[in-house]
């Protein structure tokens, strides 16, 4: 069984965080600060095969993770997952998520972390793996996208109008428009 | 109306979706605190709207607020509307929100029922997939009773995608509600030939998490699961099911026996690296579980070795870590095999990874012998000296004394050696833990080995030494216990022991159990000198002695601590009792100067020193059982004849039959009737500045700093005020140990080692003579005594130590599910009371239980019948594997070519991992910007 998947920045902060146990969200932080701590201070070259984490587990719990660039992916798991099996998984999650998000970095996670869920739920439902077939998982997600684009054309124009209005998010265009050039500009006459 | 529903749209185009949540709390980093609650503000306010869509977008942003640590369960109940939407974009950020705040403890659940009840059933496979996933994060005792009906039902949908998710469930609802395996078991049994893969690997899955528990329940399943094991091509699911099996054969080895064959096959054909390493591991458990020799057995093992051998030097650190995992297994039963590989760990120790030098650390156990015991106890070392972070440290120093101490000291042929190494051990830096576990190796050494003894307290001498002068103390104070201890025992090997008594008596503020040690071996040390300079007759001396020690007692008298009380004041009314008699003797002395020697009896060391005669033994652990009772002694008769019962009362009654087993409770029971005393204000107050007056006066009392105390006495400019005392010049010379002593005696037998050889060369001249064996050449000059013998039937470990952990969530899956049920449990569907109420429940199962072993007697022989012929099945199928093959190749030759495609696909990922791992490296410049 897989009890929890983190995943956090190199600064630890949280992209995404499952609990298949439940921790009050005190605990979950503390969770994720001490998994951080132990995974962020080993080097790039070693196993990646973890013992230890108090807090969540016990002896029989093992933190497998991978480090891709900005981000670690982080799985607990007891001894009844193949170490090896899981460390797949985690490369078919990052791979899904490199598909559904067209090159993926960690804004994409910052911003999409209700789609990351849902992508996540493809491939592990309550703490058991659904599926690792990749294609399989990427049918069912855009399936589900479709159903979603479908009821946004059925339910009542109004709303979508609404919808395109706010998709055009006058302020953050504003934004759009200085922001690449003005920091740039300013940071151009500084130095 | 119209005019409403616009002005709401006009407000949402105005209101924050997740995305400018996430932005602003990127924007807001200096105070972030302060926007999110301002955030939680407008989303408490947004709830409150009647629409949906409002609501929704508001638990979306509150879903991710979760992730930061913020408690959303106030939201509980919105997130439910949300979930009962009828579109399923909002439908499914209130279950996203419901997975990750619900839990099973969540009151609000029994609102869900019906409504996932719903969902379930709905027609649309994505609406009841949602249901699943979201209601396997919280699934509750009652939901599971409530909706497994409805879960079973989809076991049989005609969407694979449904199926699946429903066999997962089913796992979550056994662990929830027991009772629903049984009747349930027949059906997820069927999913296990489901055309469906996925469906299938999440059958296996769901069977391998039962087995967890009481795993004989799936030994019937062995057949299937063979089966799938020699056609199945997913790796995932060939993983799972030989990780079953590993947990299968300890319980069947005919079941192993057939494993062997196919396991070696994947094992040789194999590519793929996570499916060799569960084939080893399966097939190590397989040999573990078969006793009795094979003929193939050492064939093997020893391929697993080899192999075991390619992973641990790979260049990839995880295979290297696993292949030492692996390699452990195997040192329990089958040492010899992995000694062969003695180089590969060795060299493991020194890999930059810690987990991996831990990994060949555990491996080490085995692979030491007389001959290399002190060259590998130096690499430790070595490595202690280098190693930072104090886990790692304790656990070298753990293993060193663990390989050192195996076996009552087997490998250990120089003493001294194993001393010095202790002592260099004790002034390193640890843990808090393990200085008492060098203290307990010291002393044990000591005790069992008596040549040892004179050596080891000279260096307990220093040790003292050392402690007493020298102000920074690096020596762990545990290891001061031992120090102590050894010192005072074994004080006849001491070289100076009124320097070492001098020594001790200069300690400062220790843990209680050490300072009441040291004040007990003071005592020891002090009636050992006391013979000397009696025999001597040099009064004046031991007077003087004896008031070095009073100072120093009457220090120690004061002590907060009991026992330390208790041992200082034995031993300081004995010294005085030494004194006046000493007094009395010198002065008889100068007056009766003919008397030449006082007769040995007549010495008063001789008295003291009977305080502590007799000698110590090692005793085995449960030794006490082995002394017979003796005749005449009947542990169940009364010693004095039970009082009659005259007095009518009853509480008088009850507290005569907890005389013996509680006697505090009868004291403050007694002592309640009679002092039934209520104190009013005044009183309370009285007392209370009664008390402050005491505390104020009392010199032991520990009083509180106010702040404004504590911050000037820390302040920087009273530091100049503190008073100094002068230091004392004339100091004596700082005593450093030499760290390095152990090494000498490496050095040492080297050289042996090299006269050795010579004087064997010599040998070889006039016979070949080869000693393949590394021990025969050292023979122990020590003998080290052993533990006394166990008494027959008692065992080193607790026997009562197998009871089930409560903590474990699969406890309630332990049900043997060859027995017959119970009644239809599920149709009969049990009262909420009797479930609430454990107690009557646990009765009623431990009587079902009782019924149950009466009936699984019979059943077992049964059972046995159709074990055996189920493997004769998979024999004969085995012999029919050809025909057999050929004839379903035609039926599943569509479902073939389909996995044939997905593993192209699965290699074709393979190989893009590496470009994928650049590719995420790289953010995209726009998007990067976007966030800015």
């Amino acid at each position: 069984m897989i009890k929890a998947i983190l995943v956090f920045n190199n600064h630890g902060k949280p992209r995404l965080s499952k609990f298949y146990q439940y921790f009050a969200e005190d605990m979950q932080q503390q969770i994720i600060k001490e998994t951080f701590q132990l995974v962020s201070k080993r080097d790039d070259n070693v196993c990646n095969f973890l013992e230890g984490g108090s807090l969540i587990g016990g002896s029989d719990y093992k933190l497998i993770y991978r480090h891709y660039a900005t981000l670690y992916f982080v799985f607990c798991v007891d001894s009844s997952e193949s170490e090896l099996g899981i460390l797949d998984l985690i490369q078919v999650f990052v791979e899904t998520l490199d598909k559904c998000f067209e090159n993926v970095c960690e804004l994409d996670l910052i911003f999409h972390v209700d789609k990351v869920h849902f992508i996540l739920n493809e491939l592990v439902m309550g703490g058991m793996v659904l599926e690792t077939n990749m294609n399989e998982i990427l049918t069912r997600i855009e399936d589900q996208n479709k159903l979603e684009k479908q009821e946004a054309g059925i339910s009542a124009a109004p709303a979508r109008a609404v919808s395109a209005v706010k998709n055009m998010n006058i302020p953050q265009q504003i934004k759009d428009i200085k922001l690449p050039d003005l920091p740039q500009a300013i940071k151009d006459l500084k130095f | 109306m119209a005019l409403k529903k616009v002005k709401g749209n006009i407000e949402r185009m105005f209101d924050k979706n997740l995305t400018d949540l996430v932005r602003g709390i990127r924007n807001n980093k200096e105070n972030e605190a302060k926007y999110i609650s301002q955030c939680m503000e407008d989303i408490k306010q947004e709830l409150r709207q009647d629409n949906l869509t409002v609501k929704s977008n508001a638990i979306a942003k509150l879903t991710y607020l979760q992730m930061l640590g913020y408690d959303i369960s106030w939201a509980g109940f919105n997130i439910i509307e949300v979930m009962s939407s009828n579109k399923f974009t909002l439908k499914r950020i209130g279950y996203l929100a419901a997975s990750q705040s619900f839990h099973c403890e969540s009151e609000l659940l029994m609102l869900t029922t019906n409504m996932i009840r719903k969902e379930l059933n709905s027609q649309n496979q994505y609406e009841s997939g949602l249901a699943l996933t979201s209601l396997s994060c919280y699934i509750s005792t009652d939901l599971a009773r409530d909706l497994s009906n409805d879960i079973l039902t989809l076991l049989s949908s005609t969407k694979p995608y449904i199926r699946k998710k429903a066999v997962l469930m089913m796992y979550k609802v056994f662990l929830k509600y027991p009772e629903a395996l049984r009747p349930s078991f027949p059906r997820l049994k069927e999913k296990l030939e489901d055309p469906d893969p996925g469906v299938q690997s999440a059958a296996v899955n769901v069977v391998c998490e039962l087995a967890r528990k009481n795993p004989k329940n799936y030994l019937s399943l062995a057949p299937v699961f063979f089966k799938l094991m020699t056609t199945s091509t997913n790796n995932w699911m060939l993983i799972k099911i030989i990780k079953l099996f590993g947990a299968l054969t300890p319980l069947e080895p005919r079941l192993g026996k057939k494993l062997i064959e196919p396991l070696t096959n994947l094992i040789h054909s194999t590519s793929a690296m996570s499916l060799l390493y569960e084939c080893i591991n399966t097939v190590i458990a397989v040999l573990i579980s078969i006793s009795s020799g094979m003929p193939n057995h050492a064939a093997s093992i020893q391929l697993c070795v080899q192999k075991l051998r390619i992973l641990i030097e790979d260049s990839d650190q995880n295979l290297k870590y696993l292949g030492l995992l692996a390699m452990s297994k195997i040192l329990k039963t089958h040492p010899k095999s992995v000694q062969a590989h003695k180089d590969l760990i060795l060299q493991c120790l020194e890999d930059k990874d810690e987990s991996i030098r831990l990994r060949a650390l555990d491996l080490l156990y085995g692979m030491v012998s007389k001959k290399n015991l002190m060259e590998i106890v130096k690499k430790l070392m070595v490595h202690m000296d280098k190693a930072e972070g104090t886990v790692y440290r304790d656990e070298l120093l753990s293993k060193i004394i663990l390989i050192c101490s195996q076996n009552n000291y087997q490998f250990i042929t120089n003493f001294e050696w194993y001393i010095t190494v202790l002592v260099e051990l004790a002034q390193m830096e640890f843990g808090s833990k393990q200085g008492h576990v060098i203290a307990a190796q010291l002393m044990d050494v000591c005790i069992r080995v008596l040549a040892i003894r004179s050596f080891a307290v000279t260096e307990m001498a220093q040790l003292l030494d050392v402690y007493s002068s020298t102000s920074q103390f690096t020596i762990m104070q545990d290891v001061l216990y031992a120090a102590a201890w050894l010192a005072g025992e074994f004080a006849s090997g001491l070289e100076d022991p009124e320097q070492t008594l001098r020594c001790m008596l200069k300690y400062k503020s220790l843990p209680q159990h050490i300072e009441s040690v040291f004040i007990h071996n003071i005592l020891k040390l002090f009636a050992h000198i006391l013979k000397k300079y009696e025999t001597a007759k040099q009064y004046e001396n031991i007077l003087e002695l004896c008031d070095t020690i009073n100072t120093k007692l009457s220090e120690s008298i004061k002590s907060a601590e009991l026992e330390v009380q208790e041992r200082a004041s034995t031993a300081l009314i004995i010294i005085n009792i030494v004194k006046e008699e000493i007094t009395a003797r010198k002065n008889s002395k100068l007056i009766d100067a003919d008397h030449d020697r006082p007769e040995e009896e007549d010495l008063i060391a001789g008295e003291i020193l009977s305080l502590f005669n007799g000698e110590l033994n090692p005793v085995a652990p449960k030794a006490q059982k082995k002394v017979p009772v003796p005749d005449g002694l009947d542990l169940d008769a009364w010693i004095n004849e039970p009082i009659e019962l005259t007095s009518d009362s009853d509480n008088e009654t009850d507290d005569m039959e907890n005389l013996f087993v509680k006697p505090e409770k009868f004291e403050s029971e007694n002592r309640n009737e009679k002092y039934k005393y209520e104190p009013t204000e005044d009183d309370l107050k009285k007392s209370r500045e009664a008390r402050k007056y005491e505390q104020q006066n009392n010199p032991h009392y520990l009083k509180g700093i106010t702040l404004s105390e504590r911050s000037s006495s820390n302040g920087n400019d009273n530091l100049e005020n503190i008073p100094v005392a002068e230091l004392n010049l004339n100091l004596p010379p700082l005593k450093v140990m030499n760290q390095k002593r152990s090494d000498k005696y490496l050095d040492l037998q080297k050289e042996e080692k090299k006269s050795k050889k010579k004087s064997k060369k010599k040998k070889k001249h006039r016979k070949s003579e080869s000693s393949s064996d590394d021990n025969a050449d050292l023979a122990p000059t020590v003998e080290v005594k052993r533990d006394l013998e166990l008494p027959e039937g008692a065992t080193l470990s607790d026997s009562d130590s197998d009871h089930n952990n409560l903590d474990d969530p699969h406890r309630a899956l332990d049900i043997d599910l060859d027995l017959p049920p119970v009644g239809d449990v599920m149709s009969k569907k049990v009262d909420r009371k009797e479930s609430k109420d454990k107690k009557v429940k646990n009765k009623s199962k431990k009587k079902e239980e009782r019924d149950k072993t009466k009936k699984s007697e019979k059943q077992k022989a049964k059972k046995k019948e159709k074990v055996e012929n189920l493997l004769k099945l998979t024999a004969e199928e085995e012999t029919k594997g050809g025909e057999e093959t050929k004839l379903e190749d035609k039926g599943k030759k569509p479902k073939k070519d389909k996995k044939k495609s997905k593993e192209k696909g699965k290699n074709k990922t393979r190989k893009s991992t590496s470009d994928y791992e650049e590719a995420l490296g790289i953010s995209t410049p726009t998007k990067e910007k976007y966030s800015n």
